[in-house]
């Protein structure tokens, strides 16, 4: 049977090509990636799959679909998690074919005023600056203080939701540990130096225990992760060059980074700056020198942390996407969250399922990271456990408010810098904990507390 | 969603169907139905009219009297991972996918059985009981994305159906929306006894291809996960030699869970893809895993070693760790997708020949490559003689287009002529239909499609399928066409 012809036809003028043909074609539609993904497995519709996805590039790549509003529904919908190259038996670089069709949308379609506000204004020009950031969050927390979130539209109450309760900056010194033997430098990031200091903080502790002198280069600027997801290809460039420059002068052997996110853009600077011979190989040794902050810490011996009692609370651990599936690290966070919690360790269901935060997905497409986030404090709720780690801002926020959303307050989601720094000796499995709504009182608060306040 | 509705059905009928499963559900604008105009089978493409995600059986018995009233096409749809067109749209039609079903509704332990809808990915199944030392035995290589309704629709086998079996055998019944929209069960009930009186209707109509109805939910045999597993890895110089080793080992009365052959082509792929430590210059490797009580193991591992040896094996490993064992099959279960890395295009082919005949249908195979200037790497069940020859071509090129098609015709010819069968497991779909008439005389084929009448009378469910000759049939056309 040949094809009818309504179905080949082609639309619009000789097409742009902005896939790789060879990368585009590597996918041969088996199929194996469905099952992997988030939005699939949500909504069943084939449009929302990695597959189809793949397809609906081709298509508009080939001329057989014109960019309209439907393809670009459905390429938006993408959580850009990743999962499916993971699950990919072929090897198709997912990531950066939905990179490449990300820009090529933002360069020829045009969007409603709020999303091109979104995209344009707050996740392009605001989170990236950790001093706009800070401003930026003045009004959100004043509304919150006052409780004035109650009267706000629904989409704006998600939002703030997001926004937790103490966000905490803290100066970090130069150098950390300038006896260490090993140089490593440090990615303060931005949204993570404005809300997570604290965990900053332990993350240079960590550090500087396993014997690391760590550099943290004052003018370095975003990794560029928000603009590169979200179709901004050149300034994402703008902002690798600038770090490169930057790590390069600093005269390190590492480059460490406690954000999965970002780390997973950092480490594909090679690949973003591929077509600059002028930087393609200065990014590529810049890649290679980046490790997430687990995987750095994994390689060290350790001495084994002190066992927690039997009724510690129990814990399990939270797979971000960028961490799992972009960089594929799934073992060594995991063996030092065991190592910590000893018997009182689960695993929780679908633990390497996308929870909808996905960078600033969860307000682009606040329905579906809702979604997801149910789903995610589902399994959560599931594996009995009491404290979620991961290894991610946007996760930590996008579980701590869903764990507020659904009454868990006997959940605390925490960094795994936190949970391994945090004194675990005084834990206890409190036995009101169980029930929701009760005050919690793992000791996790009153660690982190205590260590806030020196 | 503003995209250009596909012509050719009325508008009414489309909210019909949307106030049946939810506006979000219904799929009708041309730009989105294009990701289901084909499965995993790429050769053959058509858009269907409309794709309707239903949520439970209920609203798929309701879709399905609407299709009835109107006299529409039927095509029943899971994962798509179809590898022979079961799941085209020839000529439109309603395609009702069951992606939105795929809940494990119920395990029962005591009685090893699970009650799950179509939907429910193969995987999820053994994963969901695995902490109970139970196991769902059909383990197609696409498991972790096809689901069970398919599995159903074609009998899917998988690696381990030479000592288990294949979904016929694990599925005790099933519930099935016929396509005049009645709903009926079909073998044992949830509540029901192992055994069923009267005729096996559940038999005859697994493996129908969605054509005597859709599977909505399917009652499923748990086993006992085996003891102990001993897996080994054969590496030899030549297929012939690995050919000769797998029918030496069942001669000896061996019965392996598994027996899987990979040539060097493929091989060489998947060390590439996976990084598992095949050897990159091995004329093949063979994979056998011995399963059961452990104490014999040693003993069969032991005899499967010698016989290897004997028919001039390198080296004969074993996998030393659960974890070990569970790479090498992750890498021979995701071969196919592997082939990306060779080629943009492939067809495979699950012909079947006895396995006395494997080395001399290899030698076809390799000889048909060559005549044909195309790649063809062989994956395949060697225990069940079932093979999988993977024709490597590029469908930017016509030339290539039509001779791989030529050499699936081929080799396809000779697993008849060598008394065998065209399909083990993949099912006909449109893919092999042709073949039917030369497989089956034409009684036998009047007889099959007598049986799908008792079922279809219309033949409106899954239509162009399986029997020769079926796709020029033209009485398919929607009744109201919209006014394009």
């Amino acid at each position: 049977m040949s094809a009818s012809p309504s179905n080949e036809s082609a639309v619009g003028p000789a097409p742009e090509r902005f896939l790789d043909e060879r990368k585009s074609m590597s996918c041969i539609h088996c199929g194996l990636c469905l099952s992997s993904c988030p939005t699939y497995l949500e909504t069943g519709n084939e449009n929302d799959s990695p597959r189809g996805r793949i397809y609906l590039m081709r298509a508009l790549q080939e001329g057989r679909l014109e960019l309209g509003a439907a393809p670009v529904r459905h390429i938006d919908l993408c959580l850009g998690c990743r999962a499916c190259e993971a699950a990919c038996p072929s090897g198709v670089p997912y990531g950066e074919l939905l990179e490449h069709a990300r820009d090529h949308i933002e360069k020829h379609h045009s969007r409603p005023w709020f999303q091109r506000f979104l995209r344009r204004v707050a996740i392009e020009r605001i989170f990236p600056y950790p001093q706009r950031m800070r401003w930026a969050l003045l009004p959100a927390r004043l509304v919150k203080a006052l409780g004035m979130d109650a009267v706000c539209p629904a989409w704006i109450r998600d939002a703030l939701a997001l926004i937790p309760e103490s966000p905490s900056s803290i100066p970090i010194p130069a150098v950390v540990n300038p006896e260490g033997t090993r140089r490593v430098g440090f990615i303060s990031g931005c949204v993570m130096s404005v809300m997570f200091g604290e965990t900053h903080r332990n993350s240079l502790e960590l550090l500087a225990r396993a014997g690391f002198q760590v550099a943290t280069p004052s003018d370095q600027v975003c990794c560029g992760a928000l603009h590169a997801h979200s179709g901004r290809l050149d300034q994402a460039r703008a902002f690798a060059r600038r770090n490169i420059e930057v790590f390069e002068k600093a005269g390190v052997e590492m480059i460490v980074i406690n954000a999965a996110g970002c780390g997973s853009t950092l480490k594909e600077y090679g690949q973003l700056l591929a077509e600059d011979p002028m930087w393609r190989d200065r990014a590529t040794a810049f890649s290679s020198k980046v490790r997430d902050l687990s995987e750095i810490l994994a390689e060290r011996e350790w001495a084994t942390p002190t066992p927690c009692a039997s009724d510690a609370p129990i814990v399990t651990f939270h797979d971000a996407c960028h961490l799992a599936h972009a960089q594929r690290i799934t073992q060594p966070p995991r063996k030092m969250v065991k190592a910590a919690a000893g018997e009182r360790y689960v695993e929780m269901p679908e633990s390497d399922v996308c929870c909808g935060s996905a960078g600033s997905y969860n307000l682009t497409e606040p329905e579906m990271a809702a979604r997801l986030r149910k789903r995610k404090i589902e399994n959560i709720l599931k594996s009995g456990a009491q404290i979620v780690v991961t290894s991610n801002p946007g996760c930590l926020l996008q579980i701590q408010a869903g764990l507020r959303a659904e009454g868990a307050d006997h959940v605390r989601a925490l960094h795994i810098a936190d949970f391994l720094v945090s004194d675990r000796a005084g834990w206890r499995a409190n036995a009101s904990t169980a029930t929701a709504g009760d005050s919690p009182d793992t000791g996790v608060k009153r660690a982190s507390g205590e260590s806030r306040a020196r | 969603m503003p995209s250009t509705p596909r012509p050719g059905l009325d508008p009414a009928l489309l909210d019909e169907f949307r106030r049946i499963v939810g506006d979000a559900y219904v799929i009708a604008g041309r730009q989105e139905l294009l990701v289901y105009e084909c499965g995993a089978y790429t050769l053959e493409r058509n858009l269907p009219h409309v794709v309707v995600l239903p949520a439970s059986t209920e609203e798929v018995a309701a879709v399905a009297r609407v299709c009835a009233r109107e006299g529409l096409p039927i095509i029943p749809r899971g994962a798509g991972t179809s590898l022979s067109g079961t799941v085209l749209a020839v000529e439109g039609g309603v395609m009702i996918a069951l992606t939105r079903m795929t809940r494990l509704v119920s395990i029962d332990v005591r009685n090893r059985r699970a009650l799950v809808e179509a939907g429910c990915v193969n995987a999820w199944v053994t994963q969901a009981v695995k902490g109970h030392g139970l196991l769902y035995a059909p383990d197609p290589s696409s498991q972790t994305a096809c689901t069970i309704g398919g599995n159903v629709g074609t009998n899917s086998g998988g690696p381990h159906t030479l000592k288990y079996g294949v979904t016929t055998h694990h599925v005790l019944g099933y519930e099935l929306v016929l396509p005049s929209g009645e709903v009926t069960w079909l073998g044992t009930t949830w509540e029901g006894g192992e055994d069923v009186d009267g005729l096996d209707l559940r038999g005859a109509a697994i493996g129908t291809e969605g054509m005597f109805g859709i599977v909505t939910r399917v009652l499923v045999r748990l086993i006992r996960a085996p003891q102990a597993y001993k897996t080994l890895l054969g590496v030899f110089e030549t297929v012939e030699d690995a050919s000769q080793a797998v029918s030496d080992i069942i001669r000896a009365g061996i019965v392996p869970a598994a027996l899987e052959m990979m040539d060097q082509l493929i091989t060489q792929a998947v060390e590439q893809a996976y990084k598992f430590g095949f050897p990159m210059d091995a004329g093949a490797v063979l994979i056998v895993e011995l399963d059961g009580l452990a104490p014999g193991l040693e003993r069969q591992a032991q005899s499967v070693t010698e016989i290897c040896r004997r028919r001039r094996a390198r080296e004969v490993r074993l996998a030393q760790t659960e974890q070990q064992r569970a790479e090498l099959w992750k890498s021979r279960k995701r071969a196919f997708g592997a082939i990306g890395r060779l080629s943009p295009n492939f067809i495979t082919q699950d012909g079947v020949v006895p396995r006395s005949k494997l080395t001399e249908m290899m030698r076809f195979i390799e000889e048909c490559s060559r005549r044909h200037g195309l790649r063809i790497p062989n994956v395949f069940h060697a225990g069940d003689g079932n093979l999988h020859p993977l024709v490597l071509y590029d469908e930017r090129d016509p030339e290539q287009v039509r001779k791989a098609l030529l050499i699936s015709d081929e080799i396809l010819t000779q697993c008849i002529a060598l008394g065998g069968s065209v399909t083990g497991e993949h099912g006909i779909g449109t893919e092999k239909m042709d073949f039917m008439a030369k497989q089956f005389s034409k009684d036998d084929l009047e007889a099959m499609k007598q049986l799908r009448a008792v079922f279809d009378p219309q033949t409106r469910c899954n239509p162009h399928k399986m029997f020769p000759g079926s796709k020029k049939c033209g009485d398919f056309h929607p009744k109201k066409q919209a006014a394009a």
